[in-house]
């Protein structure tokens, strides 16, 4: 009995084999749990660009996009479960949408020859090629993200900031940490002086640091903040009167989601972006009709034109076009994870290539090299309107200071190489 | 038949004391040990390893630390996830070479190997452990599960907080380097599924034996006289600052070591507020509690409850296949046959004694359960939403730990118990 089982598995994997003609971008997503809010809009976005893709493309050179869906409610026990059971199924890259899973996954896809995209989160220092081969974050980090926020503060203070007060607010886990070192450099820099509270997960309990802002009164307030603790940051510092156009989010605090309850007080509040908002772009038509029209839009299909829909869709677009590229350089429609990697890294996005896409101006324009697998770190700022509940993009997509964060992408890389015996690539 | 202590003659005291008087019970017990050490790990992948074998071994071993808290010794304790945490950090600090600073100059310990590792980082736990066991001494109760509690909240803050133990990192994020023994890899990303699977069982298997036999000999017997009433206890000679501590003392490093293994083997990277939270010490709790208090059998039990349990729904539930066999589809209309047929004899059941579960209404539940669950594992999942998927996980476990606390206190482990029981008499029971 035994015997026959074994023969009929194998059998079974067999004939399994040759079969695995689709594209396989698995969506580890979370649409439950305190970062729910968040994982829904991206993980429909995900979901419906490659919908999109299937049903008026046949999906990507012919070959058709599957996209498994696995829960992990931003665990990083279920995420490394959802990560073993797709990854034999072909796999082509994975966006886990969370830095503790991405901390996780680094080593282990590395090891199994899978690529991981962490679009503005992760770890920020995989930006070096050299060191984490199958990594990629472009087209912006969290090092960018401090950046441009310090660049927006010096803009409007006519480029002088010294002397000015700036607060971080941070989840405190390694992804609201991240950026405290930039900061700390820039404030050397622009002698801004900084100080830092965290806020622990899921961050619903903020009345203390909102007191002490009360009491130190700094200039501006930055925060690095996802889930519920976004909307609670905004409600408190909207109740102790803080001047909303001088709190600014990271790109992960800065969706609709997180200033409506609010209400009228969250109106100017500003958050950075390294993409476009709104649902102003010739693609929603194409949504429109091939998934919307067609009851085939993911989950309950009332995110579209979302800031975090939009990033989803925007990831999605980022990885069928390094997939086309992948098509490209190896001539064959059918890659595999291997192949997909190398497209990765030689992924260009131009703005023609994305007028072409219906997404024009959606986001920087920027080339993947072997060494550089971070893009130019472009970001730009929005702005919360609450009476026409509506995000918009009141700056253009500038550079942050790579002077400062290079050093510190190489030095933490670098010393991510010596822990683990890696050997530097591209040279 | 074959259950029976009868003509299984004991010449020996240390026969008559063996863990297993039963001959069969014995043979069992034998043969699950070699299919575990030497069948499993020819068998298994890594979705195997990493989504089943590794989370249930390591969650028994901390199931197996707290029982001897909670279910032996009567303490309830809420700080298992900052002990797992304290395991975790330090077996990181051993691994990776432990430095410390006295007076602006580093002294650095070289790394250590990976299974001595985890035994220091199990004998730091055990230490932290007896700091915190302290107020046990005073309080007990609910006041000592709220002195617990305070140790989970503090532990996290200081791993949060205190750059050395996860040497200066700019995240906080601790990284398990890769580490060998005897030259195979045991810790990091290029480890072999079986490597792992047989380094974390090794270490289950030795944990639990002694721990049978701690809770067999005078201390187990100590600590069930404090756990049943500590005042008598102390009268007839038992001294409750041993027996309290020492239970803390070994209850943490087990935890500890689990703590250890969990970052080391199992995760490989840890964050110490999302993988070590408050959330952690309430599963390895419900492990106990669903297992079976004061039960080294229990404490597998229950950790392979809540292991399997949210995979199975998973593949139950959420997944979906394009490709289903022939033989497949004809199961699947078979077990969906049953699934019709129980829950009309349900109905009728229901009917008739006017009640759901008077009669044979108990059975015909379990069937529909039972056929439902094969039709849908037959058909390759339901293919549900996720998130409502996840929804469910959670009402399930809920309802299952309320339904363990009403119908059975002393869980999995007891259904085995009485289970056991009749099959000594079968098949006469009379």
């Amino acid at each position: 009995m035994k015997k026959k089982l074994a023969t009929m598995a194998v059998a079974a994997v067999m004939a399994a084999g040759p079969v695995m003609a689709d594209l396989v971008f698995p969506s580890l997503s979370y649409r439950t749990g305190p970062y729910a809010a968040g994982g829904i809009p991206f993980a429909d976005g995900y979901a419906d660009y490659f919908t999109l893709l299937n049903e008026r493309d046949g999906g990507i050179g012919g070959v058709m996009t599957k996209v498994p869906e696995c829960e992990t409610g931003y665990n990083t026990e279920k995420g490394v479960e959802c990560y073993e059971a797709t990854k034999g199924e072909g796999a082509l890259v994975y966006q886990p949408l969370s830095t503790g899973i991405t901390y996780q996954l680094i080593p282990k896809v590395t090891a199994d020859n899978i690529p991981l995209h962490t679009m503005g989160y992760g770890r920020t220092s995989a930006a070096n090629g050299k060191v984490f081969s199958h990594i990629f974050n472009y087209p912006a980090n969290y090092w960018n993200g401090a950046s441009v926020a310090i660049n927006h503060l010096l803009d409007t203070n006519g480029g002088d900031i010294n002397g000015k007060k700036v607060a971080l607010v941070y989840h405190n886990s390694a992804y609201g940490k991240e950026p405290i070192r930039t900061l700390e450099e820039l404030a050397k820099k622009h002698g801004y002086e900084l100080s830092l509270l965290p806020v622990d997960h899921p961050g619903q309990e903020q009345k203390s640091q909102w007191l002490q802002i009360r009491r130190d009164r700094p200039d501006y307030v930055i925060m690095y903040g996802w889930g519920v603790m976004n909307q609670v940051a905004i409600q408190e510092a909207a109740n102790i009167r803080f001047p909303m156009e001088n709190f600014i989010g990271i790109w992960w605090s800065g969706a609709e989601h997180d200033v409506t309850p609010a209400g009228d007080a969250a109106n100017g509040y500003k958050s950075v972006t390294f993409h476009n908002v709104g649902s102003d772009f010739p693609i929603f038509d194409d949504i429109q009709k091939h998934v919307v029209d067609k009851g085939l839009a993911a989950g309950a299909g009332d995110q579209i034109g979302t800031v975090l829909y939009n990033r989803g869709m925007y990831a999605a677009m980022l990885a069928a076009e390094a997939a086309k590229t992948a098509q490209e350089i190896h001539g064959t429609a059918d890659i595999t994870p291997a192949m997909m990697r190398d497209g990765m890294e030689a992924l260009e996005i131009t703005e023609a290539k994305m007028t072409a896409l219906g997404m024009p101006n959606f986001g920087p324009s920027f080339k993947v090299s072997c060494e550089n697998h971070g893009g130019p770190g472009l970001g730009g700022i929005t702005q919360w309107n609450a009476a026409d509940k509506k995000w918009s993009l009141i700056s253009d997509f500038g550079p942050s200071d790579m002077d400062v964060i290079l050093p510190l992408i190489t030095a933490d890389s670098e010393s991510f190489a010596a822990e683990n015996n890696i050997e530097q690539r591209c040279n | 038949m074959f259950y029976r202590e009868a003509g299984d003659y004991k010449t020996s005291y240390q026969d008559d004391g063996q863990t297993f008087p039963i001959k069969f019970d014995r043979y069992r017990y034998y043969f699950v040990l070699f299919v575990a050490f030497a069948m499993v790990p020819l068998l298994i992948n890594d979705y195997w390893v990493n989504a089943i074998f590794l989370p249930f071994l390591i969650y028994s071993i901390a199931a197996i630390g707290l029982n001897i808290l909670v279910g032996y010794c009567g303490q309830v304790s809420l700080g298992t996830g900052g002990f797992m945490a304290v395991g975790a950090y330090a077996c990181y600090k051993f691994m990776t070479g432990l430095d410390i600073w006295i007076g602006g100059v580093q002294y650095a310990l070289p790394p250590i190997n990976i299974f001595f590792s985890v035994i220091l980082a199990g004998l730091v736990t055990a230490v932290v452990g007896v700091l915190f066991g302290l107020p046990s001494l005073r309080i007990k109760g609910f006041y000592l599960a709220v002195a617990t509690l305070a140790a989970q909240f503090f532990l996290v803050w200081l791993f949060n907080k205190w750059s050395w133990a996860y040497n200066y990192s700019a995240s906080g994020q601790i990284n398990a380097p890769e580490r060998e023994i005897f030259g195979v890899a045991i810790t990091g990303p290029s480890t072999e599924a079986w490597a792992s699977y047989l380094f974390c069982l090794v270490i289950a298997t030795i944990t639990a034996i002694i721990a049978r036999n701690l809770t067999r000999g005078a201390s187990g017997r100590k600590w069930m006289a404090i756990r049943d009433m500590d005042i008598a206890a102390e009268i007839i000679g038992v001294n409750p600052l041993k027996a309290k501590l020492s239970a803390f003392a070994v209850s943490s490093f087990y935890i500890g070591i689990a703590g250890a293994l969990f970052f080391a083997v199992y995760l490989g990277a840890v964050e110490v507020g999302e993988a070590f939270g408050i959330q952690k010490s309430f599963i390895v709790l419900f492990m106990v509690i669903i297992g079976g208090l004061g039960s080294i059998f229990g404490s597998f039990a229950g950790a392979a409850f809540l292991v399997l349990l949210p995979v199975l729904l998973k593949l139950m539930l959420a997944d979906s296949t394009d490709q289903i066999s022939g033989f497949a589809t004809t199961m699947s209309w078979v077990f969906m046959a049953a699934l019709v047929g129980s829950v009309g004899m349900l109905l009728v059941s229901t009917l008739r004694h006017r009640s759901l579960i008077a009669g044979a209404g108990i059975y015909w539940i379990f069937a529909a359960l039972a056929s439902f669950m094969a039709y849908a594992l037959a058909i390759g999942g339901m293919g549900w939403p996720t998130d409502i998927v996840a929804h469910m996980q959670l009402v399930i476990v809920g309802a299952l730990i309320i339904i363990f606390l009403i119908a059975e206190p002393h869980g999995l482990a007891q259904l085995w118990r009485v289970a056991k029981e009749k099959l000594r008499l079968w098949p006469f029971p009379h």
